[in-house]
Parts: structure tokens; sequence; C-alpha cells
């Protein structure tokens, strides 16, 4: 037996097919299709929940993804728990594990419940209010116990073992929403012939004909006729029939997010198939069907378990088979509630009364009800309920006053009418309109290719909306192009028209009273916590729900928000018109995070750029470091060295010997065409059009400003080509720098620029030995002095590969850079290494790249300045040509703060003691002893132990730095003072000799 | 000196296959490769020279054999020779102004084929693939994930999808998670 509540006969699922599961370790038995609230309801539990702040027993509110109540943790085993599932979505499989929440230490009996006792202090805004004061007490005591009493649910602590899946796609038409208007449209949209997408966030299509009795559609069964359609338009090329599929997100030019959960329903789940999977659709134009949801009415303690949407009452009757109770009432300001109580009569379940706070129902409705011999109550009203964790009574009063009747119900079907679902239309921006007569929101202007169907747009009558649907659909086809033949003709018929609806507070919860009449049942808003956010003087829709935090839970006041908004119109004696609605924000229902991380992670969540001897360096151990995306060797331990030790031996045998150093990474542009001289004349601050095809020369770029924006050394192969190169980390931007002005302010030049760093891999081989290393493995390149100096370029052969060989130094030795083309760096690497090794050299990394580099004083752009630095505060005015009339950032550099005095300027820095090693970023002032705050002078840019010169060694950015060498300045620490002398920025060979060794 | 040995050549993707029965993944052979700048009065002399129309209209591409000069933009083309033919000296026997800039060796490239391409690729590309806006010879410079792609249509269910040497294992991996979805 699959529940007490199950009805034989009844619903659309298979009685032989049963799923077991665990509800707070208790097992139940379910039906395959069932949705966990369902299985519940059929074992006849109705309790599901304690609410968020008050801790009120809760129950299922819905049968759909509007649930604000029915929130339980649901796991499959100890990875896969997710907290928040809405009972009413999640399908119930074989074995899977579902508990109930904010409870303790447990549901039936919960100490938290305590605090609806003293709900009087928990008014809204009482955190606004409460917790102000005393101010320390805000972080010691109130801010932890709102944080531990905040939040519903438990986050899971293991990592995810699913994967997620993503495509992007395209189509004619989109269709959100399966039910009759969604599906009428899709089939007319198909026919026409275009490419068609129809998602609904249901296992099946059908929409409102899932608790549908008496629709008959094309002379079938509503439902039934759904389910042939959807399987007719599944069997069509042009057409996708995506179903557990939310439309979560409505973004700019028709770019619609879906979201469709795979596995989440299957009892086991096939490892290559991915949990969920992100659809990303760009459509030419969109259908919005996506319905109404049907609002509660608001009355006195109307959040006792067992209290539910009418919809839903009839969803889990006609779908799923259950009855939600043995003894049901109805309390209804609208006619559709009175058909959930003509199925369950027909099902054998006693209907108590029908209580209508109208004084007029439908008169077709009212008919039927009598002579199923059902009492109906007009012009009465609910005023209260009984029962602890279940509704045990209603009192019923005529409206005005009069004796109230109490009725015994162990469950009460609501309806208040109908709210259409303008989410979707909200969120791409389309402006609602406020309809008087129906007293509801509908799509008004529209922002986007757009057209809105059915019920959330407002069209009640069935055959109304069939039309609409069918016209639209084919309008929607044919503007976007289809040019098929097919004409789709429909009819369908309602069992009943309805009428009715009410929004805002019933009989008896009125601006007179103070109960709990909810109508947030997510966040506990209350009817009068609404009028009590107009007292305290909240005029705006918006303060009003930031007040209160109506409307602001996970179901995004899908129930509340035309109730909050009717109490507040009243209270401020508004029209709801005036009073406004707040804006839908994307997503419509909660979206899971693998979904939108989806395949970015591990190493894929960003690109690890790796280069030609990647693997070489990680078979020798080398550490890398990441310099932007790219993973570089930062220094090779020997077995039993640190990094210290490690570094000042490559630093020592660079310049004893030689090194060996990957320099890849550098961003290279290749400058070609006629005007390639002038246009480099333009970017750098020297002169290029002197320089001799096959010479070098280094290059600093400023930004408009005057400010250095990167730096490198060019070689110049031709007349008219360039071979630049920029800073690791500067290579995109420095492209597109050069890019911009070459199209924006110098589009005459003839000239054209290509990214080259990933074509060339780059060994640099220096020190003393680095000539004799290569000398062999080189053909047609005579590497003497005379014939290749120092900063000068050949193309030759290397290892019987093309080589475009720099005689060019970052250390100060005698060096090499010898690029060849990517595929071939790591043989020529390996040739060169084969060679190296013998002649005791080294490898080294990007750590003894800055050491050896600072100790000639040679500048990182980047690290020794941070964009307020000029080429002249760098020490490097020698680079700045005072003849050309023109180059990026020439006028910059003229403005008065850049050419005052006193600004910080590059200098060294030795420390008194050679020993103590300065901490970079650290402040330097002129006398420590100095009150606090201190006038600071400046701050340490690059500072290292330097095993060459047998002492630390320093660059610091110093105000007035170049006029105060030799002066004593002082480095304020934690734990002590440290004296350096201000010097200039060359440690090591001064005269720079070995540079032409 | 001419007894070194020649240094071997290693393709960064080198020995990797992938990709599902939908959706097969194969690393294109080493091939010649050179971005072409010029403008458009310099065309017809460098098609000529390269044995190829240079297409002039957007996700358009000429082919010639084994030789392809895919169009990136106004005065762009990516032109790949598949046998290694040498594009640099082709293209500076046009005597047109041009730049031509080798890249053989930057890009690298995979071959995407199978029913389920187009789905593989949509995992990380947002280009509508269908096949009548995007038809065999179709080509576009456009993003993969968090990486740029050159993407070629060679037939109705195989792409040559190029990218940056180091981009390429990211590349590679994002296809193939696509690929495996592709089969579903």
């Amino acid at each position: 037996m699959s529940g007490v509540n199950r009805i034989s006969g009844a619903g659309r699922l298979t009685p032989a097919r049963t799923a077991r599961f665990t509800f707070d370790g208790r097992t139940l038995t379910a039906l395959e299709g069932d949705t966990v609230a369902s299985a519940l309801i059929a074992n006849d539990i109705h309790l599901v929940g304690r609410s968020f702040k008050y801790h009120r027993p809760r129950g299922i509110l819905s049968a759909g993804a509007e649930e604000p109540n029915a929130l339980l943790d649901v796991s499959r085993d100890a990875a896969r728990r997710q907290p928040n599932v809405r009972a009413t979505v999640q399908e119930v499989f074989d074995g899977m594990n579902v508990s109930s929440q904010n409870r303790w230490p447990s549901l039936a009996f919960d100490v938290g419940g305590f605090n609806d006792l003293l709900s009087p202090f928990f008014a809204a805004g009482f955190y606004y209010k409460t917790f102000m004061w005393p101010k320390a007490a805000w972080h010691n005591l109130y801010e932890p116990f709102i944080r531990r009493a905040a939040g519903l649910g438990v986050a899971p602590t293991e990592p995810d073992p699913d994967h997620y899946a993503s495509r992007y796609t395209h189509c004619d038409v989109l269709v959100v929403g399966a039910g009759v208007a969604g599906l009428a449209a899709a089939l007319a949209a198909a026919k026409a012939g275009a490419k068609v997408i129809i998602c609904d966030e249901q296992p099946e299509v059908g929409g409102a004909l899932h608790y549908d009795s008496g629709t008959v559609v094309d002379g079938k069964p509503g439902y039934t006729w759904a389910q042939e359609t959807g399987k007719a338009l599944a069997g069509m090329d042009n057409v996708t029939v995506l179903t557990r599929t939310t439309a979560f997100g409505y973004y700019n030019h028709n770019f619609v997010g879906l979201v469709e959960r795979v596995t989440d329903h299957l009892a086991a789940i096939d490892k290559t198939l991915p949990r969920e999977r992100l659809w990303q659709v760009r459509a030419k134009k969109v259908i919005l069907a996506n319905g109404a949801i049907e609002r509660h009415m608001v009355f006195a303690n109307n959040d006792r378990p067992g209290i539910m949407l009418a919809s839903a009452g009839r969803t889990y009757l006609n779908h799923f088979g259950v009855s939600v109770g043995k003894q049901v009432g109805i309390y209804a300001a609208h006619d559709s509630a009175y058909e959930a109580a003509f199925d369950l009569k027909k099902a054998g379940v006693a209907v108590a009364v029908i209580v209508d706070c109208r004084e007029r129902p439908g008169e077709a409705v009212l008919a039927e009800a009598r002579s199923l011999g059902i009492e109906v109550l007009t012009g009465h009203s609910v005023v209260n309920t009984t029962g602890k964790l279940r509704i045990a009574s209603i009192t019923v009063a005529r409206n005005g006053g009069g004796g109230a009747r109490k009725i015994a119900v162990d469950a009460l079907l609501v309806s208040a009418g109908w709210t259409p679902s303008v989410h979707l239309f909200s969120q791409s921006r389309g402006k609602v309109k406020f309809d008087a007569a129906t007293e509801r929101f509908l799509p008004g202007t529209y922002a986007q290719d757009c057209l809105s169907i059915g019920a959330c747009n407002g069209t009640d009558d069935l055959q109304a909306t069939i039309d609409e649907a069918l016209a639209a659909g084919e309008l929607a086809a044919r503007a976007a192009g289809a040019e098929g033949g097919g004409q789709v003709a429909l009819t369908g018929q309602n069992a009943f028209e309805w009428t009715g609806g009410m929004i805002g507070a019933a009989e008896g919860a009125g601006p007179d009273t103070t109960v709990k009449a909810f109508i947030d049942f997510q966040h506990d808003v209350c009817a009068k916590d609404i009028r009590l956010a107009v007292r305290e003087g909240m005029h705006s829709v918006e303060h009003i729900k930031r007040f209160t935090t109506n409307g602001m839970a996970s179901d995004q006041g899908k129930l509340s928000n035309m109730h909050g908004l009717a109490i507040a119109a009243e209270a401020l004696g508004k029209g709801i018109p005036e009073v406004g609605l707040t804006t839908f924000r994307q997503p419509y229902t909660p979206v899971t995070f693998g979904a939108i991380v989806n395949h970015s992670r591990g190493s894929l969540f960003d690109p690890a750029r790796k280069t030609p001897m990647h693997a070489w360096e990680e078979a020798q151990g080398a550490e890398f470091e990441d310099v932007s995306n790219w993973k570089r060797a930062w220094f090779y331990p020997k077995a039993g060295e640190n990094m210290h030790e490690a570094v000042a031996r490559e630093c020592k045998t660079v310049r004893e010997v030689a090194g060996v150093f990957d320099a890849s990474t550098l961003g290279k542009i290749e400058v070609v065409g006629p005007d390639a001289a002038k246009f480099l004349n333009l970017m750098y601050t020297n002169a290029w059009d002197n320089l001799k095809p096959g010479r070098c020369r280094y290059g600093i770029m400023l930004r408009d400003d005057g400010f250095v924006y990167d730096d490198g050394v060019v070689g110049r192969l031709a007349e008219d080509r360039f071979h630049v190169t920029t800073t690791t980390g500067g290579a995109p931007r420095v492209l597109h720098h050069m890019e911009d002005y070459l199209q924006t302010e110098f589009p005459h030049l003839k000239v054209w620029l290509t990214s080259t760093t990933e074509q060339w891999a780059v060994i640099a081989v220096q020190g003393p030995k680095a000539r004799e290393i290569i000398a062999p493995l080189v053909e047609g390149i005579d590497l003497s002095n005379e014939a290749l100096p120092h900063m000068s370029v050949a193309e030759g052969r290397i290892c019987g590969v093309p080589t475009r060989l720099f005689r060019m130094s970052f250390t100060g030795e005698l060096g090499f850079e010898v690029n060849v083309p990517a595929d071939y760096g790591q043989a020529v690497w390996e040739a060169i290494w084969a060679r190296a090794e013998p002649m005791g050299a080294c490898a080294y990394g990007t750590e003894t790249m800055h050491v050896l580099r600072a100790e000639k004083g040679y500048i990182i752009v980047g690290q020794d300045t941070d964009g307020t630095v000029t080429p002249h505060d760098a020490g490097l005015s020698w680079v700045v040509s005072k003849k050309k009339p023109d180059f990026v950032g020439i006028r910059g550099l003229k403005r008065p703060d850049l050419v005052k005095d006193g600004r910080k300027q590059l200098v060294g820095l030795r420390t008194k003691d050679p020993k103590v090693v300065l901490e970079e970023g650290a402040q330097i002032v002129a006398d420590p002893n100095e009150p606090k705050p201190m006038t600071m002078l400046g701050h340490v840019t690059s500072s290292y132990w330097s095993p060459n010169c047998g002492r630390s060694i320093a660059l610091a950015l110093v105000a007035g730095g170049q006029a105060r060498l030799g002066q004593t300045l002082y480095v304020p620490m934690a734990d002590r003072t440290i004296a350096v002398e201000v010097s200039d920025m060359v440690f090591f060979d001064k005269e720079g000799g070995r540079l032409h060794g | 000196m001419a007894d070194q040995a020649m240094a071997i050549r290693k393709a960064p993707l080198a020995g990797l296959r992938g990709g599902s029965h939908a959706a097969i993944l194969t690393p294109a052979a080493p091939a010649s490769r050179i971005s072409l700048r010029a403008a458009k009065d310099a065309v017809p002399a460098l098609s000529a020279a390269l044995g190829v129309t240079l297409p002039l209209r957007p996700k358009t591409s000429a082919s010639s054999g084994k030789r392809h000069a895919l169009w990136l933009g106004p005065d762009e083309w990516l032109v790949i020779d598949e046998d290694g033919a040498d594009l640099m000296a082709a293209a500076a026997s046009s005597g047109a102004l041009h730049s031509a800039v080798d890249v053989s060796h930057r890009n690298t490239a995979v071959i995407v084929s199978g029913p389920g391409a187009e789905v593989a690729i949509n995992s990380g590309c947002p280009q509508d693939l269908s096949l009548g806006l995007f038809p065999v010879g179709a080509c576009s410079r456009t993003v993969l994930g968090k990486a740029e792609i050159v993407l070629f249509r060679t037939s109705e269910d195989t792409f040559r999808l190029e990218c940056w040497r180091s981009f390429s294992p990211f590349v590679f991996g994002l296809l193939s998670e696509g690929a495996e979805d592709a089969a579903h």
C-alpha cells in the first residue's frame, strides 16, 4: 500500500510501481511518479517543516514550484545531499532520504517554537531596532545569534560528485510552459515549419491539466490530449521538448536560461549523464505561456498543516490519486475552488463545507455544489482555525459579524483566485499594467520580442486561450521566417466558467485585528506586519518589502506579492497601481551552483597556460608560480634544497657559469608594414626610425597620462618588420592598447599587428659560458661580439630549425634569447641543456631572474612601478626622446604634477646591516622617532638577498629619492626599525662590462 | 653545425584522442599557417600568389586543395596549408602590400567530427552552428569557454577548431565534456 490516503482508481500513477524512501528516518512507500509532497500526503503526513522565524508547524501548501513551506533536505548519499528542496517539485526515487529542516530536536517538538510565543518581540523590522544598542554587542552577541538563527537548511560539506552540462542553442520560437496554451502555440509554430523549443518545469507536459478533471480538448480529456500532443511534438524534427526544465531567467535579446534536471528523479544514476543541463537559448521569438499561480486566503492562523491551495488538492487527487484528508473544508473567493470540492466528493471524500466570502459565487458552480449535496456558506468567512500540528477545525462566521460556527476538518483547501505569472515577462524588462476589473497585473508594454498567451496573459476562457496560442505560434513562426504550410485548428471546453477572486486580507484579518494571518509563509510575514511597516513610515512598496522582507525569500513572493500589495495599498489609502509592484528578478526558482558553474571547475576552471618546455621543467622538479594564466618555472630545487638555497645557487651559477631560462611567456607582437617604425615612434617614448635591421632597443610605453604602461626589448628584423616583446602579464593589454591607437588615432599608418607570443618558444641562455653553450648548435649566425653585439638579433638555424636569435640580457651577463617555433621548443631546450649541464650551468626560474635583474637595477613594470610612475621617476629619462614631436603620453608627461620636485623616484636601498632583507611593501620614513602618524616617504618595491653581492639589495620608491643618494632613511617594522642608505640602483657590475663578454 | 640532429617537433596535443561516439576529437596534424593582413586592393594579387581566392564576406572561407583562407576580419585572414607549404614565401611573391606573420606553431587545431559535433562545440561556444547559418565552409573567430578559437566547418559533421597552443588542453578538455553530453 502506497499510503492510507491513496484512492484506488484515482490519479494517473501505476499502483504496482512503488518506490521506498525515508522521511525523518521513517520508511515510506510511494509510487513512481510521486513527488515527495504527494507521497507524504498519501501517507497522511502534512507536517513537514517549521517556519523560518516563529518555528510554527508548517505543511505542504501547493503542488508546484511556488511552494513556500515544504522545503526539505533530500539526499541520495553522503555527497549528494541538497537542502531546501521543494517537496512539491522533487520526484521520489527508490532509496531517497528526506529530512525536515529548521527544527530541533524533532519536527513535532521543536524548541524554536518558543519564538512563536515571543512573536510580539519579533515584529517586522525588529532587527533594525532591537539590535541597535549597545553598539559593541553587535559583533559579539547579535550578529552571531542572527547568523545562527538565520538561513534555512544545512549546506552539504562534501564536494559535489556529479557533473553538469551546458548547451548554447538557437531556435526560431521558444515556448515557455507546456500547458494548453504552450502546447497549442508550439504545435502551430512547429507546423508552420519553425525550429521550436518548448520547455516545462514539470516531469510531463500538461501544466494546469495536471489538476484538471473536466476539460476537453480536441474531443479528448485535457491531460490525455496534452500527452499525445507532447509526444507528437517530440517526434517532429524541428521541435525539442524539454520537460523537468525551468526557464529561470529572461535576459537581453531573447536570451533565456533554462535548467534541465536530468538525474535528480532517477533511482540509479548513469554516471555519464550530467545531473543538470544548462541550456542557454537565443530565440528569435519567445512565447510566454507560464500560466497563473493560485493565491491563498489571508485569515487568522491560515498556516496550519493541512491548509492548502485548492488546485493543489485537485492535483494530489486527480494526478497522484491522493486525498488530502478525510473531511475536507473549502474556503474560497473564487469559483475554481468549487471544482476541488466536486472532485473530492465524486472520489468519495467527505467535503465538510464550502465557505465562500462572496455573496454571489458563480451560478454554475453553486448549482453543481447543491446538486452534489455540498453545504455552501456564501457571505461567510473562515475567521480562525485550530489544530496544533494539523488543522482540526475552522471557525466560520457570517461576514460583518454574527454567530461563529466551528466545523471539524482535517484539511482545508483555499483559493483567493489566480495571479498571472508575469515573472519572465517582467525579467524581460516588460512593463506590467494593472487591470482594475480583475485586480491583476498583466503584460503591458513589451521590451523584447516576445508574446504572452493564456493564463499569464490574463486570458481565462479555454477556447480563447487556444485561439490566442495558435495565432501566437503561427505569428511567431512566420516572423522568425518559417514558411511551412501546416495550420492547426483546435477546440476546447471547460467544465465550468470561473468568476471571482480577491486580494488582501479576508474578514477577520483586517486593520482592526492583530491576528496572525500569513501572507508570506516562507518569511513569516503577516498582514499586520505590512500595516506596521506603513505606520512606521514606509510608503514605497520597495521600502515595505525590505522592512517586512515580504517576498524576499527564495520563493520570491509568488504567493504573497499581491496580498502584500493590496494590504499596503489599503493602509496607505492609495490605489494598487499607485503603490506599484516590485521588480521580478532572475532566477524564477532557485538554480543550483552546479548548473551555473558547470564545466568551470577543476582543470577547466581557468586555462592553465604552459610553455612548450613545461613537461621538462616538471620532470626536473621545478616549482611553478602563476603569472597571469601562465605556469612559470619559479626555481629548480635540488634534493634537500629549500627555496632560498636553490635560488642562491642558481644566482651564483648564472654569473659564474651560465643558466638556461624559459622566457617563452614574454609577450610578443610582430609589427609589420612600411609604417612600422613610425608607429613604434608613436607608441614608445624613444626613437625607432634610426634603429637598424638586426639591432634591438629597450622601449618604454606610456599611457596617455604619462605613466609607464609596459616595457620590453624590440628587435628590428627588416625595414618593415619589428619583433616587439612585452611583459608576460601585459601581453594581451599591450596588443589591445596598440591596436586601439592604431585604429582610432593613427589609422593612416600602413602597419599591422599580430600576436606571436605562442609562435615562439624562448630559451634564454645567460652567463659567461652562454656563447660556448649554444655555438655548436647554431648555423648561419656569427655569434661573435663584432657580428652580434649586445642588443642585436639575427635569423638563422639552431638544431636544424629556424631561429630568431637575440643577443640581449635581463641578467647583466653575456646572454642570448633563442626563439624557435614552439613545437621545437622542448627539443632545442634539451639540446642546449645537454651542452649546458656538463659545463656546470643550471636551469633557473623566475625567482632567480628577479634577483639577477634587481642586482643590475633593471625594473619590472608592475612591481617597481604601479601606474603612478613616470619614466623619469623610474630613472629611465634616457629612454624618453627629447626630439620626437609626438608619442603617446608626451603631453601627460608635461603635467605640472608630473614635473614638480619631490615626486617619488626609484632608488636603491642598502640596509646598514647587510644581512637584513627588507620586506617588499614596507614604508620608509626619515625620522623613526616622529610621533605617529609618521611622514611616509615611500615604500620598498623589490627586495632580495643577493648571493652575488653577499648582501641584501632593494629598490624603493622614495619622495625626492634621486636627491637623497647617500642619506640614511628608516624602515619601521612591527618589531624593529631598519636603517637603510639610499643608493643608486645598480648593485652589481656597475660598469656593465659583463654584458659584452 | 650541420651534423647536429634536427630538433624533433612536438605538437601540444600530441597523442591525445577523445570524445564520444557522437563527437570524436582528434588533434589535427601540424600545418603551416599565416596571419595575413592586407587592404582590399591587395586581395587579387595575394589571392593569385596564394592560389586561393581570399574571401571578402564575414564567416566565409575559400579552399583550394589542402589550402584554406578563412575570413577573420575586413583586412584579416587566417591561411592554413595542411601540407605545410611555405605560405610566407607565397604571400611575399604577391608583390602587394600586406603583412604576413607565420603562426604555424602559435595555433594548433582539434578536429571535431560526428553527428554530435555541433552540440559538443556548443557546450562552450554561443554561436548558432546550424547548417543554415553556419554551412560547410563557414568560419568565425569566436570563443569556447574562456578560450578564443577559430571555428571552421569542413563538412556537415566536421569542424576544425583552431586555438592558441597553450589553450589547447583547456579546449580539448571542454570539448571532451561537451562530446560526452552530445552522446546523450
